[in-house]
């Protein structure tokens, strides 16, 4: 175990939550109008992991929301499709047919999700399950229990292991940040993540309240951007649950750009974890484009 | 996947100025009424983000001053000292409650003349402006609690001269204390922002102040130095430069009048090792560019301690490429224009001579308009105490970074000035605030944050910077005899 990676804390930066706080609401004061608005919202369809992440989750279910995934709004022209969809591993297979030659990702949780209280061994060929059955991104939680018990190197050689199960699936890891208590833990958990190897941090598994927040996204936002500056690498970041509202989306957006800058504004580095987002985002375009909001009976539910 | 390299500008998101109205010519607020000066002189008050004339402006005469004076006078003999102290703080309360009715438009009309960013005016000048009302509207008639045992006694006139960088909330700051503790108020605003001032007399009206409690007479240095020197005034309260401060203790000297001035700075902002780094540049960025730079607070002097210089610079560099440069009526703008020609000229000077002494330069290359008063945020790094852009006050957005390494070291540095106005302080440790707060010479100090004000907390300064404080109980001692 070498010195560096035993100490992770002393590492990590600290935060001080207020100054987050004023930043952010700073962000939330950005008034993004009309042709900039537009090119916004395609951005967040464009990002969208639309998720289904149910214990009453069955095979039809997986199979229409593949189907909206890639028909998000059929009677409007120039709507991209969403990012990936996200399901639990049994469902991957099943996804991957139903989005077969679309470009759209399967992405799958996996780890013992959402608690990831389980052993390595089983953590790994939950991964590898996902994977054998054609995963593109692999959706793990980290050890929130060890983190908080400062066994920093277990969490570190459990992402480790687990990016090495990926094999070229990309790995993003959850940190479950509304069970990390404070944004200097959620810095720290981003640091040894990065550090692992994740290709993306996330947030949260959509399980836990609070889910991503403003503070919480940009505390990442920064961690990505500190290893950027170090190392060239880029991350990618994907804040995930409480996210249902178009204008909060796009005050995300704003925050990437300023944070990291525009070449993070892609699907490719940042993403939104939703399952409700994405018909309050159509609802704006519609209503950008024809001045008049629709009623949502107009957007299917899946 | 798609890895589109897309820019996403944002489009242009103006405030609406449909609703704002403000008249093409204003007259002199004496005695309750808009009056003509007795002399004909008029200027016009210039909007600094396009340079229209927007309004004309009333050059007050001696005579005028003398009459405003009289009107205060007598409103303080006949009315407003004899009202019962709560009355008195029923009409401040009503001025707050009017004022927050029509911030909007006052936050227009205040971005319209002054030149500063509808969010910095909409968000803190116009709130503020009106929490100082309703705050010492409250104390009006409980002076007695404020000050126990001493028999709190108003002064009669308060003669109040304000700058143009905070036009309505200077106005709120001087106004609201002298109203609260039974004094009457002759006000000169700043000849280049003269508008929210008058606005406000339209408010006194609608309050249905009793004629005379406030009067306001607008002009140039002149009209100031005339209330100065009438000899029925018996406080002074300027803000405003040091230079004009010295000028008004010399002529004040040797009379009764009480008097507070509140001038310049040259804050010390100072980051340690152990400071959140990110946070702290936000610090920075509020602390030096907040309203173009235009506030005598402002974080212009920072002291980065040695072993984090670099990665300060380097996010500093970075978040200043994010600020944006340009009409002050956009809810999107961060800098908005610069007050005036001359104060332009003023900071370019200091830039130039910022390159001649040495220093790397630095600024974002954002786009600026064709037309106006117009400054990017600028950065000085490999400074020294002995230059001139840290020893003087530039009022822009201009900031002098120097590097330090031990606590002793920042204390003398920070204190090595003619000023004592404010500091700020960044680091993860509490024992650290206090031993600087303790040997700081400033009269406020921020700790892990920059340019909070609140109508609570008294405000000032040391050495330099003026003494007496606004805000607080201390504001209010300021308009008392005990």
């Amino acid at each position: 175990m070498s010195a560096l990676k035993s100490n992770f804390r002393a590492n990590s930066p600290t935060v001080d939550q207020v100054g987050v706080v004023e930043r952010v609401n700073r962000f939330a004061t950005r008034s993004i109008k009309n042709e900039a608005k537009l090119k916004g919202l395609k951005m967040v369809l464009n990002m969208i992991d639309l998720t289904t992440l149910e214990g009453m989750d069955t095979e039809g279910k997986v199979k229409q929301l593949c189907y909206k995934a890639r028909h998000l709004h059929d009677a409007v022209d120039g709507i991209p499709c969403v990012a990936a969809v996200c399901v639990y591993p049994n469902f991957v297979g099943l996804a991957k047919a139903s989005l077969a030659q679309s470009g759209i990702n399967v992405a799958s949780v996996a780890t013992a999700f959402p608690s990831g209280n389980s052993s390595l061994d089983i953590k790994l060929t939950d991964v590898k399950m996902a994977v054998d059955q054609g995963a593109d991104e692999i959706d793990m939680v980290i050890s929130r229990g060890r983190l908080h018990r400062g066994d920093y190197q277990y969490v570190y050689d459990e992402i480790a292991a687990v990016k090495e199960a990926c094999g070229s699936a990309r790995l993003k890891t959850i940190l479950e940040t509304g069970e990390l208590g404070t944004l200097d833990n959620v810095r720290l958990a981003s640091d040894i993540a990065i550090a692992a190897g994740a290709d993306f941090i996330k947030t949260s598994t959509g399980k836990i309240q609070p889910a991503a927040t403003l503070p919480v996204t940009l505390v990442m936002l920064e961690a990505i951007r500190d290893h950027h500056v170090k190392t060239g690498q880029m991350i990618g970041m994907k804040p995930a649950g409480g996210i249902s509202k178009a204008k909060l989306a796009l005050h995300y957006l704003i925050m990437v750009k300023e944070t990291l800058g525009v070449q993070w504004l892609n699907n490719k580095w940042f993403r939104f974890g939703a399952s409700s987002l994405a018909n309050d985002v159509l609802m704006q375009i519609v209503k950008q484009q024809s001045g008049a909001y629709q009623s949502p009976d107009y957007f299917s539910i899946d | 996947m798609s890895e589109s390299q897309a820019t996403w500008d944002l489009a242009p998101a103006p405030e609406s100025i449909g609703h704002v109205h403000w008249e093409k010519s204003y007259g002199l607020f004496i005695n309750g009424q808009f009056q003509p000066s007795s002399g004909d002189q008029t200027f016009g008050s210039i909007n600094p983000a396009t340079e229209e004339r927007i309004a004309e402006i009333t050059e007050a005469t001696d005579a005028d001053v003398d009459q405003a004076v009289k009107a205060a006078r007598n409103a303080y003999e006949k009315v407003w000292s004899k009202m019962a102290a709560r009355e008195r703080g029923k009409y401040i309360f009503r001025i707050a409650r009017l004022l927050q009715e029509k911030a909007r438009e006052f936050a227009v009309i205040e971005s319209l003349d002054g030149g500063k960013p509808i969010r910095e005016s909409r968000d803190i000048d116009i709130p503020l402006a009106a929490a100082h009302f309703f705050y010492h509207a409250g104390w009006a008639d409980k002076l007695e609690y404020a000050f126990p045992n001493r028999k709190p006694k108003s002064l009669g006139v308060a003669g109040q001269v304000i700058p143009w960088n905070f036009p309505l909330l200077m106005a709120a700051w001087k106004i609201a204390p002298a109203l609260a503790t039974g004094n009457t108020v002759v006000l000169k605003p700043a000849e280049t922002t003269s508008l929210t001032a008058l606005k406000l007399a339209e408010i006194f009206q609608q309050a249905e102040l009793p004629p005379g409690v406030v009067n306001i007479v607008t002009g140039h240095g002149s009209v100031g130095a005339a209330i100065v020197n009438h000899n029925n005034v018996n406080k002074i309260a300027f803000t405003g430069s040091t230079r004009v401060g010295k000028i008004i203790q010399k002529a004040i000297a040797g009379s009764k009048k009480r008097c507070t001035l509140e001038l310049g700075g040259k804050a010390a902002n100072i980051i340690f090792d152990d400071a959140t780094i990110d946070q702290a540049v936000e610090g920075i960025i509020n602390g030096i560019y907040f309203n173009q730079g235009h506030v005598c607070c402002a974080g212009s002097r920072l002291f980065v301690q040695e072993s984090v210089h670099d990665e300060v610079i380097h996010k500093l560099k970075h978040r200043m490429n994010s600020l944006i440069v340009g009409d002050p009526l956009d809810k999107n703008t961060d800098i908005g224009a610069i007050n005036s020609k001359d104060q332009l000229q003023t900071i370019n000077q200091y830039i130039e001579l910022g390159k001649q002494e040495g220093a790397d330069f630095y600024q974002p290359q954002c786009n600026l308009p064709a037309k106006g008063n117009w400054c990017r945020p600028t950065l000085f790094t490999d400074v020294a105490q002995s230059n001139r852009i840290v020893q003087e006050e530039i009022f822009g957005p201009v900031l002098a970074v120097q590097t330090f390494r031990t606590v002793d070291e920042v204390i003398n540095k920070a204190n090595n000035t003619p000023y004592g106005l404010s500091a700020g302080v960044w680091t993860d440790k509490g024992s650290k605030i206090f031993n600087m707060t303790s040997q700081l010479r400033a009269g406020v100090i921020w700790a892990n944050t920059y340019n909070k004000f609140d109508p609570a907390s008294p405000f000032g300064g040391y050495k330099e910077s003026g003494f007496g404080r606004e805000g607080g109980l201390h504001g209010l001692a300021g308009y008392l005899d005990f």
